[in-house]
């Protein structure tokens, strides 16, 4: 599966267009994280924790949409975007969406 | 005695912060220039057009965040500075930090990449525990990465 965030995959063309495919995921932060968070937060900086919590679920965001492309028997999926809201305290979502498409 | 609990209970997480968070900042911005000149040779454009010619050997997504929280004491510098307006210095710089931060893990992410392309900034806000509390900001760079067929005699 080729993922690009631009209209088309450069050097090969787009020859079936399945429509728009999407993943999402919903997170939140667990206990042990948060205070350290909290603890982090007095000083400022980098809390690694969150990073990496955002980033894992980003990859699951990222996996079911994948699916859902398999799924139309698509090859690629192009135009990719990502965008994420703080649903509730604590709570995150992350949103993937693109246009599965067959390339060849 | 109630008062200086309460004034301790204020000022400690404050004085930490600015001692703390000066000293983070600090050598933050000492790392995010190193590394940004260690990687010149990648330009990173928002154009969705490729800057090189030639064919193409592969192309992927690629990405790059950060969440970065502010100190006790910049909280309470932007708290005094909401009350007459203006620039708000404290915030600028953590945002200029988490987005630089971002963008130089986005090019971290694949280091034989010879450009990357349509480069987008997310950025969300972290609610803290209480209602309308900011903890900390999150960025995230994504981009499309290019990889050019070497060629022989190319630089």
């Amino acid at each position: 599966m080729l993922l690009t965030n631009i209209e088309t995959i450069p050097g090969k063309s787009i020859t079936v267009c399945h429509g728009v495919v999407s993943g999402s995921s919903v997170r939140s932060k667990h206990v042990g994280r948060d205070i350290m968070a909290g603890l982090k937060n007095m000083v400022g900086g980098e809390l690694r924790g969150y990073t990496e919590l955002l980033e894992e679920s980003r990859a699951q965001a990222t996996e079911r949409m994948k699916a859902q492309a398999q799924q139309m028997g698509a090859n690629a999926i192009v135009n990719v975007r990502f965008s994420t809201s703080s649903v509730a305290a604590g709570a995150a979502e992350i949103y993937v969406y693109g246009t599965a498409v067959t390339v060849g | 005695m109630e008062i200086l609990f309460l004034l301790a209970f204020w000022t400690i997480p404050v004085v930490l912060g600015y001692v703390f968070g000066r000293m983070a900042e600090a050598k933050h911005y000492r790392s995010i220039i190193a590394r940004e000149k260690a990687f010149v040779h990648l330009p990173a454009t928002s154009l969705k057009t490729l800057l090189g010619d030639g064919p193409v050997a592969r192309s992927e997504l690629v990405t790059g965040s950060v969440v970065i929280s502010i100190d006790h004491f910049k909280k309470a510098a932007s708290a005094l500075r909401s009350v007459v307006g203006g620039s708000v210095k404290s915030y600028e710089s953590l945002l200029d930090r988490a987005k630089r931060e971002a963008l130089l893990r986005l090019k971290e992410s694949c280091p034989g990449a010879h450009e990357i392309v349509n480069v987008r900034l997310e950025t969300m806000a972290l609610a803290g525990s209480q209602p309308r509390q900011v903890t900390g900001v999150e960025v995230l760079a994504y981009g499309t990465a290019i990889y050019y067929v070497e060629q022989a005699g190319a630089a």
